[in-house]
């Protein structure tokens, strides 16, 4: 996937980095010996990074966070605007209350975000990976943090390399502090999505909170403080899903982060006075600054690899350079492998945007979207479940008539009062014994019993199909649900 | 693991979950290591085809480790917990001691809630709408399915909602009801009344006493016989609540209205039974539940 077009020589299959030049072949007369099948963790100091996409992903970082921490604390009415109360079983999302029978709805979000994902992935690679993703975001956090603490890359090696010293400790436990209070923040708002944030806060500054409020709030600043301080590139390496099957959305008109081999080799340090005709050499100076600050510690240079998270730090760090040395930017940048093997203008790789994939993608997309919207327009303001008696099959009652008893559940999925008017159909004279009309209080669910009565001289013994019409008072929406009506031989 | 007599296999389940851990162990340990031809470019030095080549792709050693941990918990989880053959574990655990143990707490989570109710009498109770919520749940679940829903009972099943009650109404005779269960008991009577023409007088006067259609001669003609039933129902069939007996003078027919059930009845007698509930629900909730029930037919609260 990696290997551009010019090396045919080199056939190696590019599951991983691949190996260095001049070390294809085995070296005739190679050694056995005994290697050791598990690796200590080798830890990488990404150096910090300015640029176009630098600040693409602080802006990521920044509107993510925003929605993240923020939304909790936003009020609605008289309640948080987006609520998951796990324990009444109501799911507030601002004037939309869910009840667990509108699930199909998060299948609905979950179908989106993932044809979502294969979209972004076939058009431009990990995009989600190297700007959206959690991941990304909170090691790009604490990665600030750290250098808040403990400088850049340089000093940072050299610190953790050196003694302890005074300076040392009190750096590390600085870094600790901020770390272990944006950890905690997070698992607090977390929290905060299912229980309401404002009593939340009071109990956290009583010290009341619930065991479980309390577990999960540990635990989600534990995992946010494990991952993004040290677990960091091993998540998407060893760990993440994504990274295993993102390669099926790819082809060679996907956007990748891409060294342009043709144009950089053969690399070497040179003067920046110097002529290049007469160097022979490529544009890469090798000054391994797209090494450095890599946040997955790969080499750019050596192709795509599936370490690559595509957050174009190299790209950025590159077009640096390349501006100092006086030379054209894009050694290091997004563009996708026909484009660098076959010298493509950016018109060009637009051009191949729209393949068979990308559009498959997309009208499915659309489709499932519109659908949702559809659905939640359309969507009455109530929900009914129709039961029949647990026991009573039929019974006579006095007039001579013949009577089906059902509970009717009615879930009110809007925060006021709603009047309804329950009638049934389908059988002629069918009639209802009980009050047709009933009120049901905000977000509240109600079960009432329903008594349906048929003169019984000239039913046919059986069942017979009936529906319940039930009509909301307030906006004349309707909902209809079927049940039978039993006749005893 | 008492049900076995011997300990057989107590020990076989033991050494093979000892074994499969140790296994586990030996297995991290052993393919720590491998010995392979070295190309020195984290190859593996084996090559196929020509060009294809095996890379040495190490385990993350912290991997490793979490492999370890579980291991380690696997040991302390059976140091506690029951899993080694018959070994009970130090905690003694056990899943019917888990029951019993969630069964106690979710009475000291309610008790509290019921303690309202412990004061109040039967009326106020039944008036009461958090009570009302708490009776209705009970009687959905532990009533509904002989006396309905709507708790108007079907055929058999006597309805709660009217004013008729075989053996009493008031809120302590409804309490005692759940309490105790009911035993309705009519012996066969075709014997003490005599013909099956006899039996079909009597069941045209029995109609007539609650005025339902009926054969008027035949009535007339059956009201002597009526002296076999008097002894339960009384001499102008208004039922005794004392023994349970119901009143044949209302519209009101629990074994099924008409001629044919009625002789069906004489004939053949009947015997319906109302399960006891004290072992079931607890004292606070019969006393909830009974109140709930009374004020079907006594209160204006609607259900």
């Amino acid at each position: 996937m990696n290997a551009p077009a010019s090396t045919a020589e080199k056939k190696i299959i590019p599951i991983v980095a691949s190996p260095d030049k001049g070390s294809i072949a085995p070296p005739p007369g190679a050694d056995e010996e005994t290697i050791a099948l598990y690796e200590a963790h080798q830890k990488i100091y990404p150096r910090s990074v300015s640029g176009y996409f630098s600040k693409w992903r602080w802006a990521l970082v920044f509107l993510t966070q925003l929605v993240f921490y923020g939304l909790p604390w936003l009020e609605w009415g008289q309640r948080q605007a987006v609520l998951f109360d796990l324990g009444a079983r109501r799911f507030y999302i601002f004037n939309l209350v869910l009840y667990p029978q509108d699930f199909v709805y998060l299948t609905g979000i979950l179908v989106i975000s993932a044809l979502s994902l294969f979209l972004f992935t076939a058009v431009a690679g990990r995009l989600w990976c190297g700007y959206a993703c959690p991941q990304t975001v909170y090691t790009e956090i604490f990665l600030w943090l750290e250098k808040l603490a403990e400088g850049d890359r340089s000093a940072r090696m050299r610190r953790d390399a050196g003694p302890w010293t005074l300076d040392k400790v009190w750096r590390k436990a600085a870094k600790q502090c901020m770390w272990i209070a944006v950890g905690l923040w997070t698992g607090f708002t977390f929290v905060g999505y299912f229980t309401p944030i404002h009593s939340l806060g009071m109990e956290l500054f009583a010290l009341s909170m619930g065991p479980w409020e309390t577990f999960w709030v540990l635990f989600y600043s534990f995992a946010t403080y494990g991952n993004a301080g040290y677990m960091r590139e091993q998540v998407c390496k060893y760990m993440c899903p994504y990274a295993r099957f993102q390669s099926a959305m790819f082809d060679k008109d996907t956007l990748i982060v891409t060294y342009d081999e043709l144009r950089g080799e053969p690399r070497g340090g040179r003067s920046k006075k110097a002529d290049l005709s007469t160097l022979k050499l490529g544009a890469c100076i090798d000054c391994s600054l797209c090494v450095q600050v890599c946040p997955t510690g790969i080499d750019i240079r050596k192709g795509l690899q599936y370490e690559c998270i595509g957050c174009g730090a190299c790209a950025d760090v590159c077009d640096t350079v390349m501006d100092k040395m006086g030379y054209a930017r894009g050694l290091v940048k997004y563009s996708t492998q026909n484009a660098v093997n076959q010298r493509w203008s950016g018109a060009d790789i637009l051009r191949h945007v729209l393949r068979p994939r990308v559009l498959v993608y997309s009208s499915v997309l659309l489709a499932v979207v519109l659908a949702m919207l559809v659905s939640l327009w359309m969507r009455a303001p109530f929900k009914v479940d129709v039961e029949r008696d647990r026991s009573t099959l039929a019974r006579i009652v006095s007039g001579g008539r013949l009577e089906n008893v059902y509970r009717l559940q009615i879930m009110n999925a809007r925060e006021t009062h709603q009047t309804f008017e329950v009638s049934a159909e389908g059988l002629p004279d069918l009639t209802l014994s009980t009050d047709s009309s009933m009120e049901v209080g905000p977000t509240e669910s109600r079960w009432i019993a329903i008594r349906v009565q048929l003169p019984y001289e000239g039913a046919t013994p059986g069942s017979h199909p009936i529906h319940f019409t039930v009509k909301s008072a307030p906006d004349a929406a309707v909902v209809t649900e079927k049940s039978v009506f039993i006749v005893p031989r | 693991m008492s049900d076995f007599t011997s300990n057989f296999w107590s020990v076989y389940v033991t050494a093979v979950t000892v074994i499969g851990i140790a296994a586990c162990l030996f297995l991290l340990w052993f393919s720590g290591k491998a010995k392979a031809m070295t190309a020195h470019d984290n190859t593996t030095g084996h090559v196929w085809d020509g060009d294809l080549r095996e890379m040495n792709n190490p385990l993350p050693r912290w991997w490793v480790g979490l492999f370890v941990i579980t291991i380690i918990f696997s040991a302390v989880y059976l140091a506690f917990y029951p899993g080694l053959g018959a070994s009970a574990g130090k905690l003694g655990w056990t899943s019917s001691g888990q029951f019993q143990a969630e069964i106690a707490k979710g009475e000291a989570d309610i008790a509290p809630i019921y303690a309202r109710f412990d004061a109040m009498s039967a009326e106020d109770i039944a008036k009461d709408p958090q009570a009302h919520a708490i009776g209705e749940r009970l009687f959905m679940n532990n009533c509904s399915q002989c006396h309905g829903s709507d708790a108007r009972g079907s055929k058999g099943f006597p309805n709660l909602t009217d004013a008729d009650w075989l053996h009493g109404g008031s809120p302590e005779k409804i309490m005692e009801t759940l309490n105790q269960g009911r035993v309705g008991q009519m012996p066969p009577m075709a014997a003490a009344v005599g013909s099956g023409d006899d039996v079909k007088n009597l069941a045209n006067y029995v109609l007539s006493l609650s005025g339902s259609p009926h054969d008027s001669v035949r009535a007339n003609l059956g009201k002597s016989k009526f002296a076999a039933c008097a002894a339960c129902h009384g001499s102008d069939g208004k039922g005794n609540p004392a023994l349970g007996a119901p009143n044949l003078t209302d519209d009101i027919w629990l074994h099924g209205y008409g001629e044919s059930a009625i002789i069906n009845i004489v004939n053949n007698g009947k015997v319906n039974q109302m399960p006891a509930q004290v072992q079931k629900l607890s004292p606070a909730q019969i006393k909830v539940l009974s109140s709930y029930v009374w004020g079907f037919s006594n209160t204006g609260v609607a259900k």
